[in-house]
């Protein structure tokens, strides 16, 4: 264990919505490279509070990478330095000494800042109650070794359902889209066996949710890499396909 | 601050009155839908593949033109009975296509309304996503970004695409319908593209519009397989591959006429080829 | 309000009960149903499960969670698996094995009847999850994959990587999101509840802070369930996400729900040791590890080379040596004994020397590499980017740390508590996991509460409500509720002391830790009792929130449920000093076998111990529920 010394924080501080908000620096004088790059905010909050002044609201919550509440702009990148890693689960290790960290909020309309580095997320909600489940109301339900799902299958049903929410694949987009988000989720449910009744159903209307908060794709790959789970776009081109397909199929089951 | 202001920013964005408990978000969503089309055309999604199909109509076309215009290294050829540029006859050619069923130029007529419908698409498609694009991040980040993937060509596309469509205009205003072209020639293609590219300032527009058509298809053709959906992992490997392929031919291709011109290799001489006169003579 | 600890379990043999019960309840008629209105409070695996299908059912239902939207619930956070005795192996699982297992590794403290039931639903449990699409590991011909867990002798744990809380809590949140899409739920988010409200005997709703703009309102139903997870932040360190907390338990309790066994609390023996002093959580690395893993110190405490340089002679495989037939997968309160006992013995690696070794070589040896990346690939990324250390290569240390409470708020038979109308389900409940709760077994309890339990128990609380109105939340309990909860955070801004909330809830942390943690004596918990106290009081007078109460102040929330810690943590105290016994999770020093192992107390302490407020958190009554065992016979619990 060592320590890392002359660390200079410069921080997003935004009272609210309505503020505009500004840059605030602070020294670390040493901080072990063994903490969470969360810890040394704790630390600075705690030193904030001592003397007198407001903590800087963040989100976070498990701490473990899954629950996908943290999410911080640092230096640039979406959850930080490290790839496939939540800001909680990056370690000072990864920083020098002297180095100056940037930390900000993520930014997009979607998402509007409420607090410090806090943001609301909501719409990701949306775009799932939306469309994003399979209709199995409690009960029904067949014995679950009745249909079989390829191993393949399960896993790739699996990848995209690795998605932990965060936001961070909005949050890396220069378009700020979401496409990364809805492929995963769509992926996840559209793969199985148990998705297909729906498929294309959940495919159309998550896709229009989707659009009516975020921008659109470009390709850049920018989501992918700051993906926390490093979710495939393939996710996305998965998406497309059965949205163009939906607005085949959704028009000609209505019309039955 | 204000609660209600604050509500509307803040987490559940229900009703206007402010903060307040989410329900019934998906209710009343799938209302009457507009025309198939219009309909599809109405999300980014779809607006994305209108640019990838309009892209593939480019693509067809630059490459076709790119071998079309290659016979321009072919001189002069035997023709009706006289000599003429490869090229000259070429372009007669296509006017020619598809007659007697539809008459002389309407099939060519036909592909430019088409590629005009094509280039239009694109660049409403494009505008409007980026308009979308801005919106979506009304306040941009205050510090600087550190992209991993994103490169210079899939963040340039839209200033390549107005460098490629301003070309078009110089470029059929210099050779299809020669205001700028000294001493043009209604089918004279190898004259008027001699007259043309044997300007350095010009030849440089030409070298500058392909190089930026070549970095626009550079992302362009690699990432409409993933807006037309064309994922597949055992060809996935492949896309970037195809994408610099068709991205270097086209630049290679294109770029090499005003060279060569200014090389001295593509030279229009008048006596080389039987003149339109002496023909009707 | 009176402590009425009547069980209601209903008549028949073991296996019958719930059949008969769900054969003789009252029903609401499915066009009554939305004449009433539910609070769920909580959307983990219990509440989301809950407020879905009681939506489904057509009930009126207003959900409540305090996070930005229900799937970031701590359950999202659970790894290793869920248990269901689906028999798929064919290894000799029944619902009567699960039964005996549950019953078993909880020490028999836990209630026959509850968790027979529990063994019963288990089996729905996968079939639902599985159509709502659930991505569970599958094997090559497409049938579930089973992984066996601590404690049980057959393979009947159902896990999706890494993640199977995940995965689950998806499943459950998109069931819930349908149900708000479609307006059958309200959702609250970011809105924690602050206080309960009964009026005429009967729970009548809840008070709740909105964390966005402090705003304290009301909010009423016929009934109220509390799905509100465990209070394993009591101390401060353990594998809890960062907000968990008491606050919902501990102001039902102080509204007249008593709370049962808060001093079983489980360690888990499998998480990453504390590196510093300023570490702000531990992280579990599963304990599906164990399967392949093997747990040893060296022999010697001071031992300084490198692991692998430590010749096999001189390693002490100490869980395959005490307990040979269940080896490294003893169950958790065991390992966890036997690692403190190695380390404390100064057998303890890693630079602070607190940890013991998972090793891995021999099992990578045995299946190659690949395999256990397949199976454990993502854990051991974990590892690797909080330790800086590669578990391909070198050890992991490991050490327990406090991971899960099988005590909470007590609940009958029908989960609900000693308050008419205020139902408990999932980790906030005691219920059926005793003083030692099972790998895998939370996911599927509180799936259990939630969609096959309480859908059925609350119409037969609510047939009696029928054109009964919601109470009114102008009604003055309601509002001397609201200036209490108001005048509550005013106080906690207006102290103007010197030490941060985080300052108090880490000392505080320590003294539970230090003497109501893995090992508990009569001294240690007395010095509890007077050291918290003291705390307390200082708390009272020397905390600082800056910020103010209008707007997100995550300082003055996190006050809030630290002041609730306090007085949780006296009770924890309290009831681990009067069970003058050592079961499962609660270990007294003073009651052990000659070698060490728990010594149980069937005589005087096979019962419940059921918490009632008295208005002084150093005075609590402590009342009893005796548990009888009609199926399975008291026996020593041995894993040798
Ligand atoms: C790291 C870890 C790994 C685990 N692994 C396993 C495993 O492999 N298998 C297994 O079976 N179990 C496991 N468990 C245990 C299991 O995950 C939990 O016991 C279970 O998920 C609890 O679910 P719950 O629904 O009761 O509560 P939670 O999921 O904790 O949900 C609590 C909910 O209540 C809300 N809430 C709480 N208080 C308030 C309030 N005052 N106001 C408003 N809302 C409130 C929260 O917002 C949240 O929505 C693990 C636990 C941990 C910590
Ligand atoms: C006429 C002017 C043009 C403009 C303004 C323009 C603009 C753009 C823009 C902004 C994009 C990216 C859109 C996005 O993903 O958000 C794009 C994509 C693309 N363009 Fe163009 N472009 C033009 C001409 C052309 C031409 C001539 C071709 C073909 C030779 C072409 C081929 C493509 C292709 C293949 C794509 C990728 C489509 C996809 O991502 O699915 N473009 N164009
Ligand atoms: S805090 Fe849960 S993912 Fe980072």
């Amino acid at each position: 264990m060592s320590h890392l010394n002359n660390i200079t924080i410069k921080i997003w501080r935004q009272s609210g919505p309505a503020d505009s908000g500004r840059f605030e620096s602070h020294l670390i004088d040493e901080i072990s490279d063994e903490a969470s790059f969360l810890e040394l905010l704790d630390i600075l909050n705690e030193t904030l509070i001592e003397s007198g002044l407001e903590a800087i609201a963040f989100d976070h919550d498990c701490r473990e990478g899954i629950c996908g509440t943290c999410s911080l702009m640092i230096d640039g990148r979406a959850h930080g330095p490290e790839r496939g890693t939540a800001t909680c689960q990056l370690h000072m290790r990864k920083f020098s000494s002297g180095d100056t960290i940037v930390v900000e909020p993520w930014r997009a309309k979607a998402f509007p800042i409420i607090k410090d580095l806090m943001v609301d997320r909501a719409p990701l909600d949306r775009i799932i109650e939306s469309g994003g489940f399979i209709t199995a109301e409690t009960g029904g339900a067949p014995d679950a070794n009745l249909i079989p799902i390829p191993k393949p299958v399960a896993d790739a049903s699996m990848d995209a359902a690795e998605c932990i929410g965060c936001g961070a694949c909005v949050a890396a987009c220069p378009n700020g889209a979401a496409n990364l988000f809805t492929g995963a989720k769509m992926s996840h449910l559209n793969l199985l066996p148990q998705g297909q009744a729906e498929r294309f159903k959940r495919a159309e209307a998550m896709v229009e949710t989707m659009d009516e908060y975020f921008g659109s794709c470009t390709n850049h790959g920018e989501c992918e890499a700051a993906c926390p789970k490093s979710i495939s776009i393939d996710v996305i081109a998965m998406m497309n396909a059965d949205y163009l397909k939906s607005k085949f199929k959704n028009r000609k089951s209505l019309s039955r | 601050m204000h609660p209600s202001s604050f509500g509307q920013m803040a987490q559940t964005i229900s009703n206007e009155r402010g903060r307040g408990p989410v329900s019934g978000t998906a209710v009343g969503k799938n209302g009457k839908r507009k025309p198939f089309l219009i309909d599809f055309y109405s999300t980014a999604v779809g607006k994305k593949y209108v640019m990838a199909i309009t892209g593939i109509v480019g693509i067809g076309f630059v490459v076709g033109h790119m071998i079309g215009n290659l016979k321009a290294y072919l001189g002069v050829i035997n023709h009706q009975g006289g000599r003429a540029y490869d090229v000259d006859v070429y372009g007669e050619y296509l006017r020619e296509l598809l007659v007697p069923i539809l008459p002389h130029g309407y099939f060519l007529w036909i592909m430019r309304l088409g590629l005009i419908t094509a280039v239009l698409l694109h660049i409403h498609a494009a505008y409007s996503l980026t308009i979308l694009n801005r919106k979506a991040r009304p306040v941009k980040y205050q510090s600087a970004r550190d992209y991993q993937i994103a490169n210079f060509a899939s963040r340039t596309m839209r200033y390549t695409g107005i460098i490629v469509v301003l070309f078009l205009f110089w470029h059929l205003a210099d050779l299809t319908w020669g205001w700028f072209n000294p001493g043009f020639e209604q089918g004279a293609v190898y004259r008027n593209l001699d007259a043309s590219l044997s300007r350095v300032p010009v030849a440089l527009i030409y070298i500058v519009a392909n190089i930026a058509l070549g970095i626009h298809l550079f992302h362009g053709v690699w990432s409409l397989f993933q807006s037309m959906g064309w994922n597949n992992p055992r060809f996935n490997q492949w896309r970037r591959g195809l994408a610099t392929g068709i991205a270097t031919l086209i630049v290679v291709g294109n770029v090499s006429f005003p060279i060569m011109t200014l090389a001295g290799v593509i030279d229009y001489d008048a006596t080389a080829v039987t003149q339109l006169e002496e023909l009707s003579e | 309000m009176s402590i009425n600890l009547d069980a209601k379990i209903p008549d028949g043999p073991m296996a019958d009960k719930w059949n008969n019960y769900k054969a003789h309840e009252k029903l609401v008629n499915p066009s009554n149903k939305r004449k009433f209105k539910i609070i769920v409070v909580g959307t983990g695996l219990a509440g989301a499960s809950a407020a879905a299908t009681l939506a489904e059912l057509g009930y009126g239902v207003d959900a409540f969670t305090f996070h930005d939207s229900p799937r970031r619930a701590h359950s999202i956070a659970a790894q290793g698996g869920i248990n269901a005795a689906k028999n798929y192996k064919g290894d000799g699982d029944s619902v009567y094995r699960l039964f005996y297992d549950t019953v078993k590794g909880g020490d028999f403290r836990s209630r026959e009847a509850n968790v027979h039931r529990l063994a019963e639903v288990s089996v729905n449990i996968i079939d639902q999850m599985v159509a709502q699409g659930v991505p569970f590991a599958r094997e090559y011909g497409g049938m579930l994959d089973n992984r066996s867990f601590g404690g049980a002798q057959v393979s009947r744990t159902f896990y999706a990587r890494g993640q199977t809380g995940q995965q689950l809590l998806i499943g459950a949140y998109q069931q819930l999101a349908r149900q708000i899409g479609l307006g059958n739920v309200n959702l609250y988010n970011r809105m924690e509840l602050v206080d309960i409200v009964n009026i005429d005997g009967r729970c009548a709703g809840i008070v709740t802070r909105d964390l966005l703009t402090g705003e304290v309102s009301s909010h009423s139903a016929h009934a109220v369930v509390l799905a509100t997870g465990g209070y394993g932040n009591a101390f401060y360190l353990s594998t809890n996400a960062m907000a968990c907390n008491a606050t919902a338990v501990w102001r039902a309790h102080r509204k007249g729900a008593a709370f049962a066994n808060p001093c079983y609390t489980q360690i888990h023996p499998t998480c990453i040791p504390q590196a510093d002093d300023f570490q702000s959580k531990l992280t579990l690395m599963s304990e599906s590890l164990r399967n392949d893993g093997r747990v040893w110190v060296p022999k010697s405490a001071d031992e300084t080379r490198a692991a692998a340089d430590i010749p096999e002679g001189e390693r002490d495989y100490y869980l395959e040596r005490i307990y040979p037939s269940f080896g490294n997968l003893a169950p958790r309160d065991v390992s966890s004994r036997a690692a403190k006992r190695a380390v404390d013995a100064g057998q303890g690696v890693g630079p602070l020397k607190n940890g013991v070794y998972l090793d891995f070589a021999e099992a990578i040896g045995r299946l190659g590499e690949d395999v256990i990346r397949e199976r454990y690939g993502n854990l051991f990324e974990m590892y690797e980017r909080i330790t800086g250390e590669n578990p391909y290569q070198v050890p992991m240390r490991i050490y327990p740390a406090s991971h899960y409470t099988m005590g909470g708020l007590w609940v009958d038979y029908e989960l609900m508590t000693t308050v008419p109308g205020l139902y408990c389900a999932g980790e906030a409940n005691y219920s059926d996991h005793g003083a030692n709760r099972l790998g895998a077994s939370a996911l599927m309890q509180g799936l259990a509460d939630g969609y096959f339990v309480l859908p059925y128990t609350i119409s037969n609380f609510l047939s009696g409500l029928l054109n009964k109105p919601i109470p009114d939340t102008g009604h003055e309990e309601f509002k001397k509720a609201e200036t209490a909860a108001s005048d509550r955070f005013k106080r906690f801004l207006s102290i103007g002391g010197t030490r941060s909330p985080d300052y108090f809830h880490r000392e505080l942390g320590k003294i539970i830790w230090d003497n109501c943690g893995m090992e508990r004596t009569q001294q240690g918990l007395e010095q509890a009792l007077s050291e918290i106290p003291a705390l307390y009081e200082e708390f009272k007078t020397d905390l600082r929130v800056t910020g103010d109460g209008e707007s997100t102040n995550q300082t003055l929330e996190k006050a809030g449920r630290v002041e609730d810690f306090f007085e949780l943590g006296m009770l924890m105290c309290r009831d681990a000093l009067t069970r003058e016994e050592s079961c499962g999770g609660h270990f007294r020093a003073e009651h052990q076998e000659g070698d060490g192992e728990a010594k149980r107390d069937d005589e005087n302490f096979a019962h419940v111990a059921a918490w009632e407020w008295s208005g002084d958190p150093m005075a609590p009554i402590r009342h009893q529920e005796e548990l009888e065992y009609e199926v399975i016979q008291f026996q020593t619990r041995s894993y040798k």
